[in-house]
């Protein structure tokens, strides 16, 4: 199979109350991963737009960005849900044949939408809509059980808040860059036992685009030190309302993972470092079990062991995770486009030395009922 | 074009315009499980599964997660594609493109829509800009009214060439056991029908409909081994060019052109008229059943009502029938009705459209409509690509 | 070029999404419904091939993708499998003022849990395992509120 290759990408700083609208976001970042790239619009052929009709209070949000995404004259397509979803339909639009380079490209202002409102309307109007469920108080009940499972610790978690934002204190695209304490997070207000407000990502406004390109058109028009090879992916769901399932269990990311990592023929062992979508902070030691970084109910332990810290062993989420920025359909997308950084040693202060594959991971729905996950390679 | 892929089996539910019997999730369940007895295969054969619809609708978000138990996505594959009126389409290239990656060798698209569950227009209102554009949009019909005028006044057509389109695609209905809309009218009707927004009448507009549509995508391997007469796709091309209602060309249909132009292309079809055996076209409103077929190169522009329309060539007796099925003005369920037109000139390519099988079909064209003046188009064929 | 852009007045549009919503409850859930409206009860359906047995009912089992028709009255009662106690206020959104506790009841006979509010009880002492019963609203209009909450058994 011909292999896929990112040769560009752009993100915007990520922050509150941004000024421009939906098409500067996209203007901006379309242009930086063009630039990045070294090639101009006219070599895409084809674009990939990720959005949320929700998020964006437009329904058919595909239609505000249509033009500057690069979409005119071009075949488009628009993908609900988190960027690294809309990587793999931009991916497979290339394998197919019918294209050689791909734009894909997220938006998000969630400053300018009612977030809890929204994420209530993920649950089923008929039987849990009414209950006023929202991200928030799911993932608290998500968090809750695997305490349970696991005897995870609420400090335990706040280690992966506390790394986490020092983290993004080396990345000038992230939101909250902080110098906190484990008692800090503690002593935050409390939103939703056992979540606080420092265990939460903030709302974010942000967009990010990476440019795709097949083998033959990759090698054309991009250098070694720039590409970074898509090698392997895989997604998978779990069921959808939430007593459906057991929270704690990760089955669906496991088996998104499993398919990752054979298609890319490596396994956990090889992977240098890893982003991780943390809405949460428990998010992080959990997914981190799901996809076999560590052993099922050892994640809250290796968090505490500096595992996963920039110094550790496998540093996770070095751009400051979602919890430092998490401009939703585009945090995804932001994690890859770290790893594609980390990849060709152009992640700067928190650049991990020799990091020859990685590992970005994203989510849709309701407590992580869906997941994808990517394998990146140099 | 890379690896080659089959439409191995399509389901579509009734159609009405209040399915209260069926929930969105029971609606999903009757299209996936009717297209998988047509396959003759079971869920576990799917690979993966991409689904679309329009979010403000039904106000659900993420569909994706929320379709589970109709979709029958328990642990597997799955993603949503949203593009407007054209998600059908979109939805099918998504399936389309999946299968023919490599990476998945079945792969099933749904399209649903319950539009009995909101006030469609002003659902649709909010597709526009909302600093310039949003207040004075006058929801589907405005636009499609505006540019029938615009055509009406270069080149003659008339409202009753219009009728002869809504006659035809109505007509047509009766012999598609799944449409809405299925009435015998004739051209008087429709002219005598109230008007909506000058020149459309209520008999020359679509209406909205609950209704789901799954489509089956197979690698070339396993379409060869799972059906006998596969509808191989033959070119997917979309266009979706306008950001903004203002920046229309109104006389003729510049997406639809061009997606037309590079599918026939890809696909070898250097004269549409006479190389497809039938069509299944997204028209919303009978006057663009009239004005488009310019667009899809069948005749110079403005040629539409003396070349197609009045010479009878795209009744179903005629050298290229158009919607067989009824089209969009008898059904419309909105997230499914592109799905509904690659369906349908599937099953005509297949020879399973029942009453409105129209002999001998080895070339079909499909297309989708919809946001801002959007276009794709899809190609399907008898014999590989 | 950009220096006109930092003089600019910036003017915000507040907009809001006003489309009234009905959706169709279908026929698996409206008997659910029924049951719960009409006499207080909660019932549960049963997969023919495999027996896994689903509260709120299912269309389809979703390991089998098989019909299910088969419908088992649950008793109401269960065990709190997670919990959490909500202390921030949302308007039009939250049923109560917080302090207020959600929880995933797993239900007594079925395989599945039912994600609802526990009251009844001091949110400080709402523990996982905790044994629960479906209170049942006085007044009833076929929605998930017909259980007004689970509350501790005695």
């Amino acid at each position: 199979m011909e292999r896929v290759a990112v040769i560009g990408v752009g993100q915007t700083k990520y922050e509150q109350g941004k000024r421009e609208t939906f098409h500067e976001l996209v203007w901006e970042v379309a242009n930086k991963a063009l630039d990045d790239a070294g090639i101009t619009v006219n070599e895409i052929d084809n674009v990939v737009s990720v959005s949320s009709d929700f998020w964006d209070g437009r329904t058919i949000s595909s239609m505000a960005i249509s033009d500057t995404s690069g979409a005119f004259g071009k075949d488009i397509s628009t993908v609900e849900g988190d960027g690294t979803f809309g990587v793999l339909y931009g991916m497979m639009r290339i394998l197919s044949g019918s294209f050689g380079t791909t734009m894909v490209v997220a938006h998000h202002k969630g400053t300018e939408s009612n977030m809890n409102g929204i994420t209530n309307t993920a649950f089923d109007p008929l039987v849990e809509r009414r209950l006023g469920l929202d991200a928030v108080t799911s993932a608290a009940m998500q968090a809750r059980r695997y305490m349970t499972v696991s005897g995870a610790t609420e400090r335990q978690f706040a280690m992966v808040s506390v790394k986490n934002h020092g983290n993004a204190k080396r990345n000038p695209y992230a939101m909250l860059p902080m110098d906190i304490t484990v008692d800090d997070v503690m002593n935050s207000p409390m939103l939703a036992s056992p979540l606080k407000k420092l265990d939460c990502s903030p709302v974010t406004d942000g967009a990010a685009a990476m440019v795709l390109a097949a083998e033959r058109e990759a090698k054309k028009f991009s250098t070694s030190r720039k590409r970074v090879w898509l090698n392997g992916v895989g997604h998978c769901t779990d069921a959808y309302r939430l007593g459906d399932r057991d929270l704690a269990d990760t089955r669906a990311l496991k088996e998104a993972a499993k398919k990752a990592y054979a298609m890319a023929g490596v396994t956990t062992n090889d992977i240098d470092v890893a982003e991780v979508y943390d809405a949460f902070s428990y998010m992080e030691p959990l997914w981190l079990e799901g996809l076999g970084l560590c052993d099922d109910g050892m994640g809250p332990e290796c968090i505490e062991r500096g595992y996963f810290d920039f110094g550790g062993t496998l540093p996770v989420n070095t751009s400051g995770g979602r919890l430092s920025a998490n401009a939703v359909q585009v945090a995804g997308l932001a994690g890859m486009i770290e790893c594609v950084l980390q990849l060709r040693g152009g992640a700067g202060r928190r650049q991990v030395k020799g990091a020859q594959k990685a590992l970005a991971h994203g989510i849709n729905g309701i407590c992580g009922q869906s997941h994808c996950v990517w394998i990146l390679g140099k | 074009m890379g690896n080659r892929v089959g439409i191995i089996g399509v389901g579509q539910t009734h159609h009405a315009a209040h399915r209260l019997d069926a929930s969105g999730v029971e609606l999903i369940a009757e299209a996936v499980t009717r297209a998988l007895d047509d396959a003759q295969m079971t869920l576990d054969q799917i690979d993966a599964i991409v689904i679309g619809n329009m979010d403000h609708f039904e106000n659900i978000n993420y569909v994706d997660m929320w379709a589970t138990d109709g979709l029958g996505s328990f642990l597997k594959p799955v993603f949503k594609v949203t593009t407007g009126g054209t998600t059908g389409t979109t939805v099918a290239a998504a399936a389309y493109y999946s299968a023919a990656s490599g990476l998945f060798d079945v792969v099933m698209a749904v399209g649903w829509e319950k539009n009995s569950e909101s006030d469609t227009q002003t659902a649709i209102a909010t597709c526009s800009n909302p600093v310039l554009e949003r207040d004075p949009f006058p929801g589907a019909i405005g636009p499609l009214a505006t540019e029938y005028t615009m055509y009406m006044d270069a080149f003659g057509a008339t409202e009753e060439d219009a009728a002869i389109v809504a006659v035809r695609d109505r007509n047509n209905a009766l012999n598609n056991p799944y449409a809405h809309n299925r009435m015998r009218v004739t051209v008087e009707d429709v002219m005598n029908s109230p008007m909506l927004s000058y020149p459309v009448k209520f008999l020359d507009m679509c209406p909205r409909s609950d209704g789901s549509c799954a489509v089956i995508f197979a690698a070339e391997e396993k379409a060869k081994k799972l059906c006998p007469r596969p509808a191989w796709v033959h070119a997917s091309v979309v266009r979706h060019d306008y950001t903004h209602f203002g920046d229309l060309e109104w006389q003729w249909m510049p997406t639809l052109e061009r997606a037309s132009l590079e599918a026939y292309k890809i696909a070898g079809i250097t004269n549409p008229l006479k190389e497809f055996d039938v069509a299944e076209l997204y028209l919303p409103c009978s006057t663009t059943g009239v004005k488009w077929m310019d667009s899809l190169w069948f005749c110079d522009r403005g040629e539409s009502p003396k070349r197609i329309i009045r010479t009878g060539i795209t009744e179903m007796d005629g050298q290229l029938p158009v919607n067989p099925s009824g089209g969009v003005i008898a059904t419309n369920p909105i997230g499914a009705t592109g799905l509904n037109r690659v369906g349908e000139a599937a099953w005509q390519i297949m020879g399973r459209a029942g009453d409105r099988q129209v002999p001998n079909v080895k070339k079909a064209l499909a297309t989708g409509f919809g946001g801002c003046s959007w276009s794709d188009v899809f190609i399907l064929g008898a014999d590989l690509p | 070029m950009s220096d006109w852009k930092d003089e600019v007045e910036e003017i915000v549009f507040p907009g809001k999404i006003s489309v009234p919503y009905a959706w169709t409850v279908g026929s698996t859930l409206s008997k659910w419904f029924v049951h719960l409206r009409d006499d207080g009860e909660i019932w549960a359906n049963r997969c023919p091939s495999c027996g896994k047995v689903y509260v709120p009912p299912k269309i389809k089992c979703i390991e089998c993708y098989k019909d299910m028709n088969d419908w088992v009255k649950l008793p109401g009662t269960g065990t709190v499998e997670t919990f959490t106690v909500v202390h921030y206020h949302e308007p039009g959104l939250h049923p109560k003022k917080p302090p207020f506790v959600y929880g995933v009841v797993k239900m007594d006979g079925a395989d599945t849990g039912l994600v609802h509010l526990i009251g009844g009880v001091d949110p400080d002492r709402v523990k996982v395992g905790m044994r629960v019963q479906a209170v049942i609203a006085k007044e009833r209009d076929g929605h998930i509120t017909d259980i007004k909450h689970f509350r501790p058994i005695a």
